[in-house]
């Protein structure tokens, strides 16, 4: 009895749930962009969202950090829980839930600031330092984590918007990590780079998994292949199919998935 | 087996590129035409615009040159100061009148000094030589310094605006013979003044600091009272529409839900910028004067007109240039916890700010240049005093540039023509600043993005 009290705390946490979905639906106007999705998001873990384009998988990306919420037209029904706590409550304010929740965009959007001000103005606006040391401090770890210390650390005060696309992109990395989120979402985060940097990004997504809950939507299936653990298959609304990266790839139970990852739709 | 869906070369025949085929030589005609078109518009634009400034120039800068006659004036104490006290106050009671003959004994005792014979002078002709401005000038100065009195002093007097013409080419000898404020020995003593040394034209500087002048002297007209007036209205316009404006535009573009409401307070907008200024002058008239019982003529008034007229003309650029702002900069404000109003005015103002402040200058600009809504609300009145100081000068009776230029035109003798070209440079020169300090703001503000 004792034993199995061990391996179940154990199971607990392999499997540790961050994000809990449960009948989320999502409308713009008319429009049913989101239909019933049941998720649950484990930490420490990568979990790629796939699917054809308008098939919903950044829509409920951006419903994890109510992004959403600044679309006027835009209603979310259903519940979605981070650390069991629903963040659709009355009470939640998004603001701070969005300093939780960290989001990376499809295309690089540094601020027309210093490198330094870029990384730095989350940390400033949620008070995570109390003097300009422990500021530099955080500065230069969310730089190293999002492995960009060694090329800019020369020119922290040149603008953000001076670096290569790659570099702008990791730049963002760096600004969501320095607010010390739990999550981090990436709407498709390499959609805008050449290999090279996309192999940079990913590498460091890998590095990132040690400590946060990543969710990341991609058009790529091998980039999901190669980075993710967990993989959620969206269809038209629908979460299709939703498990192990390998059992998606290499065994998927459902017909549209094994059509949509051999190329036959999309 | 799809051969056939592709049109082929064989079906027009190949032609050589060294020459063009009738339907690219057509293509290039209209372009050309164009063009010409576009060239011909400019030309006339540009033909048009140094016409303007040929004719304003050449009218208006005599107003900033101006005769004046330098002649040794003795103060008598007897005509100045009979109790010889040197009290303030009774040398008050000496009247302009008094000062007026001084000044003609002293040109008569310079005429004869000199030897200057002129045949047919009459009396008239020699007191009508300086202006009636020039008397009051010297009670001044005596009052500001009581010691000059019993001294003899050399005064630089205005002449009068026919002989000042005289010199700028406005009055001939033969349109004198037919005048009754000027003659031909009139000017000729002029001339034998002018031989002597005595008489210049020189730069006018009390154009621009002096008050407006009667029907008699335009030689003493300046805009002094007009530049100040103006200037109090620029300040109440940036006091009052400048932060109402931008911050009205924040509101709508970046906060304000999308409803009926908002859509039916963006058409009333827009709608507003383009109605009349006379409308809102009347509006200003039965609002400011009449029921709020604010002064007339007073630049507070026609600066409250003016915030009216200028506040849609600044909502509307502000919230282009904040709906310029690419979406993606409040995403990633977003996304990093800040809230609306922070990532609002950490972000998205800054960018927004060299648009803003251009709307904000050329609406000014505008504001400056109006005439229309201040005929009616009493600021084309004569006005003589200079305001005070703020704020208790924004309720003194004023004048402004553009109303002034009005008022001149409105007068018969020709010399205030020149005047009034004279205060369109004037204005001309600043709405030239404001721009040019639009332009500059726009350079140091902008960022690359």
């Amino acid at each position: 009895m004792n034993d199995m009290r061990v391996a179940e705390a154990r199971m607990q946490q392999q499997t540790d749930t961050k994000i809990s979905a449960r009948g989320v639906q999502v409308h713009y106007g008319d429009k049913h962009a989101l239909k019933d999705v049941n998720v649950d998001i484990l930490d420490k873990t990568v979990t790629a969202f796939i699917g054809p384009s308008g098939c919903g998988k950044s829509t409920f990306l951006r419903c994890i950090n109510r992004m959403n919420d600044t679309i006027d037209i835009c209603r979310v029904a259903g519940r979605i829980a981070l650390d069991g706590e629903d963040i659709y409550d009355r009470r939640v304010d998004p603001v701070q839930l969005r300093a939780r929740v960290g989001m990376v965009f499809q295309k690089p959007n540094p601020f027309p600031k210093s490198i330094y001000d870029n990384v730095a103005y989350g940390p400033r606006i949620h008070g995570l330092a109390r003097n300009r040391a422990e500021l530099d401090e955080i500065v230069e770890k969310s730089l190293r984590g999002a492995a960009l210390w060694n090329e800019v650390k020369d020119r922290l005060n040149d603008p953000g918007t001076g670096l290569s696309g790659g570099q702008q992109q990791r730049l963002c990395i760096a600004r969501a990590v320095a607010t010390q989120p739990e999550v981090l979402l990436m709407d498709e985060p390499c959609s805008a780079l050449d290999p090279i940097a996309t192999g940079q990004i990913e590498e460091l997504i890998d590095q990132l998994r040690t400590e946060f809950s990543l969710v990341i939507v991609t058009h790529s299936m091998q980039q999901a292949a190669r980075v993710s653990q967990k993989t959620a298959f969206f269809h038209l609304g629908n979460l299709v199919e939703y498990g192990s990266t390998e059992d998606i790839f290499t065994n998927p139970r459902d017909p549209r998935t094994e059509s949509y990852i051999s190329g036959r739709i999309g | 087996m799809s051969d056939a869906s592709f049109p082929t070369a064989a079906k027009t025949p190949r032609t050589s590129l060294l020459a063009a085929d009738p339907r690219t030589r057509k293509r290039n005609a209209a372009e050309a035409r164009f063009r010409a078109y576009g060239l011909a518009a400019i030309a006339v634009a540009l033909v048009m615009l140094v016409v303007l400034l040929v004719t304003i120039f050449s009218g208006g800068i005599g107003a900033f040159r101006q005769t004046y006659l330098t002649i040794p004036v003795t103060l008598d104490a007897a005509q100045l100061d009979k109790k010889g006290n040197r009290n303030p106050e009774d040398i008050k009671k000496v009247l302009t009148l008094t000062y007026g003959k001084i000044l003609d004994k002293a040109l008569d005792a310079a005429i004869a000094d000199k030897g200057i014979q002129v045949a047919g002078l009459s009396d008239k002709d020699l007191s009508g030589l300086i202006s009636k401005e020039a008397s009051a000038d010297l009670r001044d100065r005596v009052l500001a310094d009581p010691g000059l009195i019993g001294q003899t002093i050399e005064a630089r007097v205005l002449v009068n605006g026919r002989v000042d013409g005289y010199y700028k080419g406005r009055v001939s000898m033969e349109s004198a013979a037919r005048d009754a404020n000027t003659s031909p020995a009139q000017l000729e003593l002029a001339d034998a003044l002018k031989a002597q040394g005595m008489l210049a034209t020189a730069w006018n500087w009390s154009f621009l600091t002096s008050p407006d002048a009667s029907d008699q002297r335009p030689e003493a007209a300046g805009v002094g009272v007009a530049i100040l007036g103006s200037l109090y209205m620029m300040l109440v316009v940036l006091a009052l529409a400048v932060p109402i404006g931008v911050a009205a535009a924040i509101y709508l573009e970046e906060f304000a839900p999308r409803n009926r409401w908002t859509d039916i307070i963006e058409v009333n907008i827009s709608n507003l910028a383009a109605v009349p200024s006379i409308v809102f002058g009347i509006l200003g008239l039965a609002a400011f004067i009449n029921f709020a019982g604010l002064p007339q003529s007073a630049p507070i008034v026609g600066g409250l007109v003016l915030v009216l007229m200028t506040l849609p003309r600044i909502i509307i650029p502000a919230r282009a240039a904040l709906k310029a702002v690419p979406p993606s900069i409040r995403d990633a404000a977003l996304g990093v916890g800040a809230s609306r109003m922070q990532s609002v005015f950490h972000h998205v103002l800054p960018l927004a700010t060299p648009g803003i402040l251009t709307g904000v200058i050329l609406g000014m600009a505008q504001a400056l240049g109006e005439t229309a809504p201040l005929l009616l609300i009493g600021m084309v009145a004569f006005v003589k005093n200079f305001p005070a100081a703020p704020p208790e000068g924004l309720f003194d009776p004023a004048s402004a540039l553009p109303v002034q230029v009005y008022n001149w035109t409105q007068r018969a003798d020709p010399a205030f023509v020149e005047r009034a070209s004279g205060a369109i440079i004037v204005l001309l020169a600043f709405l030239l600043c404001m721009n040019l300090f639009a332009i500059f703001l726009r350079r140091k503000f902008e960022r690359r993005w």
